[in-house]
């Protein structure tokens, strides 16, 4: 219903404004058509999606690691803690630059970008589900005597997954945001450099249409984790979820 | 040979822990403390909050180590040959301790899956218990839709259900009305005689502890034993009353004694 208004709010500015500023509403659809009938555009789009899915699971994989670490030794705990704070105020633009100076391959500097950026997010988020694992259930299995495969596949991983989950949401959401940015790397293709072309045609149609094509993919993504959330959280009450 | 031996042994046991205050101390929250515990025993604990009935319970459990003595238990360490005891302890804690993410039915099949019983002798295994406890309709139900008292007869039977030799419980009816602490302690009482289990039993209740019956040791601050008694089923109320009042009168003056005409 929003949307809807949205839509008619933005039809109706466009009586009003010329068309490169506010282009009308059939004229986007049209554009976002044309990206979804050529084999090119398309796969541009999925590009973009691949790039924003491999850079998160780099940064998972990476920021689960680091969590594990973090969780095990204060030690590192002391080191770590302070340089992922510190890359967390890093500008997704100070790490195109890092990336183009650093690194030949565009895919290479485009998954280091989104995976510098990401990382922060994913390791204190991952940190601080394992922190709040209950103390009276750790000691309650430990009372059993089970093996180091059979406590992390029976109390961490169920303790861990609704942190899991929610790193994963709130990292989409900055994810898709950076990666616009790193395809500026140079990339030949994906949304970031297809905005780039339509800015540079003024082409205010093609990108919003190319804008929707992000938020879609976005949208598809959450309604996956949420499903994946549905199922493997049933067992909460429902006001709990 | 260890049959004969005590199935719980405490030699002058002293566990010290830091203190928190930055003071950079430490305080013994329990200090030289011996005892025995014979196979097929039930020893209630009774004591103050913070007399160290815990830490003698994480003690035997395994999960602290001494900071001087020696705990035994079945003639082995529990904190060094932690393995060892894998599904020989079952506790039951003050509260259920049920993983939320568990049906009642998985829950009481944790201990026997970690220690790697079949699936389907598991699954027997649990419906029994379950149903022995008043459970049987309500195996498939997360831990969020029972009640307190359905909740901590999961955690009993998940306790009693890979058929231990010792069984641990720390104060787990008090926690719950009365009716239902009565009702699941003479439940408790008659699956203990059935499986003959060697029990602990810690508890801040004096009421509690005479109804258990066995043996009673009264904890000192820091853990020591200050009053032991053991509680005969042909005691005479009047008997019970010169117990209760002996207890109140160590609990409050730490003064040590026996009960009438019986010392252990």
């Amino acid at each position: 219903m929003a949307i809807a208004g949205l839509a008619v709010a933005w039809q109706i500015a466009s009586y009003f404004f010329p068309n490169f500023l506010f282009p009308t509403v059939p004229a986007i659809a049209e554009r976002f058509l044309e990206i979804f009938s050529s084999l090119d555009t398309t796969l541009d789009a999925f590009a973009t999606g691949g790039r924003i899915l491999l850079g998160l699971v780099g940064a998972f994989v990476l920021g689960s690691a680091l969590a594990a670490l973090m969780a095990r030794s204060s030690l590192f705990d002391r080191y770590a803690y302070p340089l992922l704070s510190f890359n967390q105020g890093i500008p997704a633009l100070s790490w195109v630059v890092i990336a183009i100076i650093w690194f030949k391959g565009i895919e290479f500097r485009i998954f280091f970008i989104m995976v510098m950026t990401t990382l922060p997010g994913f390791t204190f988020q991952l940190l601080d589900a394992y922190r709040s694992m209950s103390n009276d259930l750790y000691e309650m299995t430990l009372s059993f005597r089970p093996s180091r495969y059979d406590l992390m596949r029976t109390l961490i991983w169920p303790a861990v997954l609704p942190g899991i989950l929610t790193a994963w949401k709130v990292n989409l959401g900055n994810a898709s945001r950076v990666v616009v940015v790193a395809e500026l790397v140079g990339a030949t293709g994906g949304v970031g450099y297809q905005l780039l072309l339509q800015q540079q045609v003024f082409d205010m149609a093609g990108a919003i249409a190319w804008t929707i094509v992000l938020v879609i993919f976005v949208l598809i993504v959450q309604s996956l984790i949420t499903l994946i959330e549905t199922h493997a959280l049933s067992y909460r009450a429902v006001s709990e979820r | 040979m260890k049959d004969e031996a005590p199935e719980i042994e405490f030699d002058r046991v002293t566990k010290s822990f830091p203190r928190t205050d930055g003071s950079g101390g430490s305080f013994d929250a329990v200090r030289d403390l011996s005892f025995a515990v014979r196979r097929g025993e039930l020893l209630a604990i009774l004591g103050r909050t913070g007399c160290g009935k815990s830490t003698t319970f994480n003690l035997i459990s395994g999960l602290l180590r001494p900071t001087s003595g020696t705990v035994t238990v079945k003639g082995y360490d529990p904190f060094a040959q932690f393995e060892w005891f894998r599904g020989k302890i079952g506790i039951v804690f003050q509260n259920d301790r049920l993983m939320p993410w568990r049906t009642a039915f998985a829950n009481v099949e944790l201990g026997l899956e970690l220690n790697k019983v079949e699936r389907d002798k598991r699954a027997e295994i649990v419906a029994s218990w379950l149903a022995r406890l008043g459970l049987k309709d309500h195996g498939g139900d997360f831990p969020h839709a029972l009640s307190g008292g359905m909740r901590q007869r999961v955690s009993i039977a998940r306790a009693f259900a890979i058929k231990p030799d010792i069984l641990l419980c720390d104060e787990p009816f008090s926690a719950l009305d009365e009716h239902t602490g009565n009702v699941l302690r003479e439940e408790f009482r008659g699956l203990l005689s059935e499986t003959k289990a060697t029990a602990i039993f810690i508890t801040h209740s004096i009421d509690e502890a005479l109804k258990l019956g066995g043996r009673l040791m009264v904890f000192d601050r820091p853990a020591r034993i200050a009053y032991e008694t053991r509680l005969s089923a042909d005691m005479t109320e009047r008997d019970r009353d010169e117990v209760r009042t002996q207890i109140r009168r160590t609990l409050a003056t730490g003064l040590t004694g026996n009960a009438p005409g019986d010392p252990t």
